[in-house]
């Protein structure tokens, strides 16, 4: 409704205004008298040149390849990287764009625009790789529902599955837990105000390159390692930006010491950009191709490509899951952790004994039997570290044991640290070579890798997702009925999921090796695939339940926002800790 | 060539050994050394103390 002009607030030139009043006040034609001259800054020029190479790059191959994936997939980056250019020149222009203070009244102004970003991005990518997984386990059990079309076939979509929920979801939740436990345990604001987006987004894109690749028909093959030579580059990038501004609040922190979570992020950071520089070490046939190949061969490039996938579990879903361990779960029971001591001890062990693991991958293979029996050794010496880090952990509980009745979000991350310790239980059992001759190449891997995936990895994200949410809106949770709806109907799919697999995985290996009495094998390969006809079923359930748990925690989150009752502190163990 | 690998071999499993233990070693003394341990205490309370 118009009501004259002097009842309207006075223009504002700050924002929305033409781009070229702001250009004008860029020469110091200044209207209004309001505006204040700044240079770009050094992080906004070196953004916009890199997105402006990368996008005349990627131009160009589009145009000139005959690939018509690499030619979708270089428009896409370009696209993008156009639109950051776009985005990085609008908040310049726009008015206020002066650089956000590092403290406001003497607290630090956090950065938690990207941590909401990366929140949700991990809910949606949850939900689209738990998804995907009861559809490639429905497919097992139902083969017609690959629908003899290469997109939805089981081999494109499995890759799918794994990255979706690995580093889609994994991944999406770290890059969310990381940049907010490293700012607030070092009480410092993430360094630039381009960077955190850059990774963010940047991140996410490559998660679309990949997955877009895999349903495609682009794949190096290799597992956890899939994407092709461009989308490994990609990653790089947003990778070596991700160390910088991870590191920033480190550099700047008020604390002198480097909370244990810090450490175990950054070993996560570093041994993963390590870990994907060499096992990518491979050369396109040409750039106007998909295709590359690795510049070493055979057995090397096995060994290669497993003590990348190990190490994947050891530093991705292990040593960055442990970080969130180490801070969500004393947050939550408002007690410090066990024992800080053993949490030293654990991260240097842990750290050092894992980088060795990954041959065990490889027994009964043309890898020399001393590289395996080095893998197998260390994989039974890590027993000691990750039980020590299970205790610390659990016994972090110590005197607040009720909690667990009261609170089902603690309930979950503690679940999960048990999980945990069930699974790298299991999982050095199952590298002794002997074992190994009876597991290898069944489902027990299989549902030896959903015990941690889903119990270890999966429990302790949704924790810290149920700790995130209400802290970075300031509400509290929604629904802690809801939670334990979540809790149950999950960990009864979980149940179910693991124990069918174990079943099914041993008597699959069991009937690959028996012999009849004239030394004939007794089954042929067909008659173990129908035999797990019914454990294929049972899985498939088990992973519906936990899919349907993920949906009750989306409805629970997204009503946390919507609806959730505000709290004056972000911090709800605001109280003193007992001492 | 036989001598070049059982040598190799030789220097890599007990070098390995020596470096492994002296690193752990180094690690358990650092974690346990008592005065380090106000340290720590205080260090394990940066979770809880975080103003807002």
């Amino acid at each position: 409704m118009y009501q004259g002009r002097g009842n309207l607030p006075p223009i504002e030139l700050r924002s929305g205004s033409p781009i070229w009043t702001n250009l004008f006040t860029l020469y110091g034609a200044n209207i209004m008298g309001e505006r204040k001259v700044r240079y770009l800054s050094l992080e906004e020029g070196g953004y916009s040149v890199l997105l402006l190479v990368a996008a005349i790059f990627c131009l160009i191959i589009a145009g000139k390849t005959w690939d018509q994936v690499l030619a979708f997939h270089t428009a896409l980056i370009a696209l993008a990287s156009l639109a950051g250019i776009f985005y990085i020149f609008r908040r310049y222009f726009d008015g206020n764009n002066s650089p956000a203070p590092l403290e406001i009244n003497g607290k630090p102004n956090y950065n938690m625009g990207p941590v909401k970003f990366a929140t949700w991005a991990s809910v949606f990518w949850g939900i689209a790789g738990f998804s995907v997984g009861v559809i490639i386990a429905s497919q097992l059990a139902f083969p017609a529902l690959n629908f003899d079309l290469p997109w939805t076939n089981f081999g494109r979509l499995r890759p799918l599955h794994t990255s979706a929920v690995i580093f889609a979801f994994g991944g999406n939740v770290l890059i969310a837990t990381s940049f907010y436990v490293v700012q607030r345990t070092c009480q410092a604001r993430l360094m630039g105000a381009i960077s955190p987006w850059f990774v963010v987004l940047g991140y996410n894109l490559f998660i679309v390159v990949a997955g877009t690749g895999y349903l495609l028909g682009v794949t190096q093959s290799k597992e956890y390692a899939e994407p092709e030579w461009y989308a490994d580059l990609l990653l790089t990038i947003v990778w070596v930006a991700y160390l910088l501004t991870f590191l920033g609040p480190i550099w700047r922190r008020k604390e002198a010491h480097i909370y244990v979570a810090n450490w175990f992020y950054l070993a996560f950071i570093v041994t993963i950009a390590v870990l994907h520089l060499f096992n990518n070490a491979s050369i396109p046939v040409s750039i106007y191709s998909t295709k590359s190949y690795i510049v070493w061969g055979g057995v090397q490039d096995a060994m290669v490509q497993w003590w990348y996938g190990h190490n994947a579990v050891g530093f991705f879903l292990t040593a960055g899951f442990l970080a969130i361990m180490y801070y969500f779960i004393p947050k939550r029971a408002e007690r410090p952790v066990y024992s800080y001591r053993l949490s030293i001890v654990h991260f240097w062990a842990l750290i050092f004994l894992y980088i060795w693991a990954g041959p065990h991958h490889l027994h009964y293979t043309s890898l020399p039997q001393w590289a395996g029996t080095l893998g197998m050794t260390f994989s039974i010496i890590l027993w000691m570290p990750s039980w020590g880090g299970m205790i610390n952990g659990l016994m972090t509980l110590s005197g607040a044991w009720d909690k667990l009745r009261t609170d089902p979000v603690l309930r979950m991350m503690v679940v999960s640290v048990a999980f945990y310790g069930m699974a790298t239980f299991e999982g050095p059992l199952m590298s002794i070579r002997a074992v190994n001759g009876l597991s290898h190449y069944t489902d027990w891997t299989i549902g030896h890798v959903h015990a941690g995936a889903l119990g270890w990895v999966g429990y302790i994200s949704f924790g810290a997702l149920y700790c995130l949410v209400p802290w970075l809106y300031n509400k509290s949770l929604y629904s802690l009925r809801l939670v334990n709806w979540h809790f149950w109907v999950s960990t009864l799919g979980i149940v179910f999921y693991i124990c069918s697999m174990w079943v099914s995985g041993i008597m699959q290996g069991l009937m690959w090796r028996a012999y009849d009495s004239l030394g004939f094998l007794e089954y042929s390969f067909i008659e173990t695939v129908d035999a797990m006809y019914p454990f294929y079923v049972m899985r498939a359930f088990g992973g519906l339940l936990f899919l349907a748990g993920a949906f009750i925690m989306v409805y629970n989150l997204v009503m946390t926002v919507r609806a959730g009752e505000a709290v004056e502190s972000a911090d709800q163990s605001a109280l003193a800790p007992a001492e | 060539m036989d001598a070049t690998y059982t040598a190799l071999a030789h220097f890599a499993q007990t070098g390995g050994l020596l470096y492994f233990m002296a690193i752990f070693a180094g690690v358990v003394l650092y974690a346990c050394w008592p005065s380090n341990g106000e340290r720590f205490n205080d260090a394990s309370q940066i979770p809880l103390r975080e103003d807002d």
